[in-house]
């Protein structure tokens, strides 16, 4: 993990506003980045005292529950590690919830290649979202390959938006 | 659904009985090869069938059907004979054949007897003046009409071609419904011509790529029905089916049978990591074939079942390997151009046909096992997932149009490449699998 990483995570831990925004922003400036533990926020976040940000609505629309991947690629992008590491941050909070992370790919390949493909950037969001602080047990993997795709058309337009990994969070009713 | 069948070759028109295949005639038989080279089609006349109308003109449509599908016979239209007899007992009066340049004549009757149906026929040469091959018949319930059209076609082929036969076989195959993003699948069998659909599965869950057991009496398939993709496999007659994998956090899919049926080779995703494993059909021990960092997958066996192809991207794109089953370093044998992927070995054992993806255009390719003679048979958008017909000489695949409205079909084409034609399906459907020749 680099420091940038570490920098948009702490800043997320820290205050949700700054991650609230739809679009993620270019640079995160994070004045608590030096001073150890006390990014973490201990707070009563998952009793509710924040309304919805205790579901998964919230996570998908707010958080971000989509990283993209070049064509062919597996591995994490940094706008993709700043998005993990948002979604990382809010798990932290809401430890009664669980995820499945589940990848994908394009149309162009093979139903059966893409089926690896997509398991292989699932794991790659998964190890990332382990590194960040999220209990493993949390994190379940799960690939379709080319069978779901997001958008439909026919060129890179869309294949750009298809290779990805969505992180579908469910409450689970167990806190850890 | 063959469990009740009683097709039997039975003694036909000569007097010797019948062991299996008759005998061709002596000398040189009438033959057409499947060769590179650009072939003029045979022409075969097939004059109405003698017997119960209806279901001998029905007959004589399906093997008319089997043999001009094939690309290898031009079929010589009822209005140019000018020799029809008037019995199927009648001599053949070869003159009157030649004159309209048939090079083959097929005569035939069907009798009907309660709920049974008697199909003879007779093959001739028309310029040799004689018969190729005994007369036969065949015994059938009138419900499987069909069938006895494709056993008659398949006699007719084999005997002219020298290839074994096709046309009596079933196809498993993904009826695709629904938008392209939501897209609902569920699994079916038919015959090799899309006649006769039995729907194996309902819509409730997303299944993927059906695969034939050697006997046809069962189908593995990939289903997502535990939320995980797993191997499942499915009594054909029954439709009853059980997992084959236990999910856990690992997933499995792309699975084949050997062909003795004894063993599944299949992928094993585990941590991210996908690789080619083997188990044992009947105990369900398994143990990897490949172990290796890179994605392996869709694996293919050998028809002695002692080695098997797949698709590895170990060299940075995906390729083809071979790999004995006893394990050990694979052995590359694609190195063309582009991408290559889900190898399926022809039952024959000379060829093996596979995906191209050659910048932004799909191919359906063979090649021999040893990677040489390598030929794009196809060329489309997306075009994927060969399946040998069960005589190694034709393969089916999907072909996918593009855009939001795209829907895949089933194509088959044969090893020159030249016969390339859409099944006649009123539905999108994909990942076909070719079963065995039905006994």
């Amino acid at each position: 993990m680099n420091v940038w990483t570490k920098l948009v995570s702490a800043a997320c831990l820290l205050t949700v506003a700054a991650c609230a925004r739809p679009e993620p922003p270019q640079q995160v400036f994070d004045p608590y980045a030096s001073t150890g533990t006390g990014a973490l926020y201990q707070g009563d976040l998952a009793g509710g005292t924040l309304g919805g940000e205790a579901s998964a609505q919230y996570f998908d629309t707010q958080i971000g529950n989509t990283v993209l991947f070049p064509a062919g690629q597996t591995t994490l992008t940094a706008e993709a590690r700043a998005i993990l590491a948002r979604q990382a941050g809010w798990l932290g909070q809401h430890p009664n919830f669980s995820a499945v992370v589940q990848g994908h790919a394009e149309e162009t390949g093979t139903r059966e290649y893409n089926l690896a493909l997509g398991a292989r950037r699932a794991s790659a969001v998964q190890e990332y979202l382990i590194a960040q602080g999220v209990a493993a047990p949390r994190i379940r993997t799960l690939s379709f390959g080319k069978e779901r795709p997001a958008e439909t058309c026919s060129d890179e337009a869309c294949y750009a938006q298809n290779r990805r990994v969505v992180t579908v969070v469910s409450d689970s009713g167990a806190g850890s | 659904m063959f469990r009740n069948l009683t097709i039997a070759f039975v003694l036909g028109l000569t007097a010797a009985p019948l062991a299996g295949l008759p005998a061709l005639a002596q000398d040189a038989p009438l033959r057409i090869e499947i060769t590179d080279g650009v072939v003029e089609p045979m022409s075969i006349a097939l004059p109405a069938f003698f017997g119960d109308a209806e279901i001998a003109g029905k007959i004589r449509a399906v093997v008319a059907d089997d043999l001009t599908g094939t690309g290898l016979f031009r079929e010589i239209p009822a209005e140019a004979q000018i020799a029809r007899p008037d019995s199927f007992a009648e001599a053949v009066a070869y003159e009157d054949w030649r004159a309209i340049d048939a090079q083959v004549l097929v005569t035939a009757e069907v009798a009907r007897s309660g709920e049974g149906i008697s199909v003879r026929f007779r093959l001739f040469d028309v310029f040799a003046g004689q018969p190729q091959g005994d007369g036969m018949q065949f015994d059938a319930r009138a419900a499987d009409w069909r069938r006895a059209a494709h056993k008659i076609a398949d006699q007719i082929y084999t005997r002219l071609t020298g290839e074994a036969p096709y046309f009596d076989s079933r196809v498993a195959f993904v009826q695709e419904t629904g938008p392209k993003n939501a897209r609902i699948k569920r699994i079916g069998v038919m015959d090799y011509d899309g006649a006769n659909i039995l729907w194996m599965t309902d819509s409730s869950s997303l299944v993927l790529a059906p695969r034939f057991s050697p006997d046809g009496r069962s189908l593995l398939y990939t289903s997502f029905d535990s939320g995980f993709p797993q191997i499942r496999v499915m009594d054909v007659a029954t439709v009853a089916s059980r997992p084959l994998t236990q999910g856990g956090d690992s997933m499995a899919f792309a699975p084949r049978y050997s062909p003795d049926g004894r063993w599944v080779v299949y992928s094993l995703e585990q941590g991210g990591n996908t690789d080619i494993w083997l188990m044992d059909a009947a105990t369900g021990a398994q143990r990897p074939l490949t172990d290796a960092p890179s994605i392996e997958t869709s694996p293919s066996f050998s028809p002695d079942g002692r080695r098997v192809v797949f698709e590895s991207d170990r060299s940075g794109t995906p390729q083809l390997y071979i790999v004995g089953i006893e394990g050990g370093e694979p052995s590359r044998i694609s190195f063309g151009e582009g991408r290559y992927g889900t190898p399926a070995w022809s039952p024959k054992g000379d060829l093996i046909a596979y995906t191209r993806q050659v910048g932004e255009r799909f191919h359906i390719g063979v090649m021999r096992t040893d990677g040489s003679g390598e030929k794009n048979l196809t060329e489309s958008f997306l075009d994927e997932g060969p399946s040998w017909a069960p005589n190694g000489r034709v393969v089916m695949f999907t072909r996918v149009t593009p855009g939001g409205s795209g829907q895949p079909r089933l194509h088959s084409v044969d090893i020159t490449g030249r016969n390339m034609r859409p099944l006649d399906l009123d539905f999108a459907a994909s990942d076909p699998s070719w079963g065995p020749l039905m006994p």
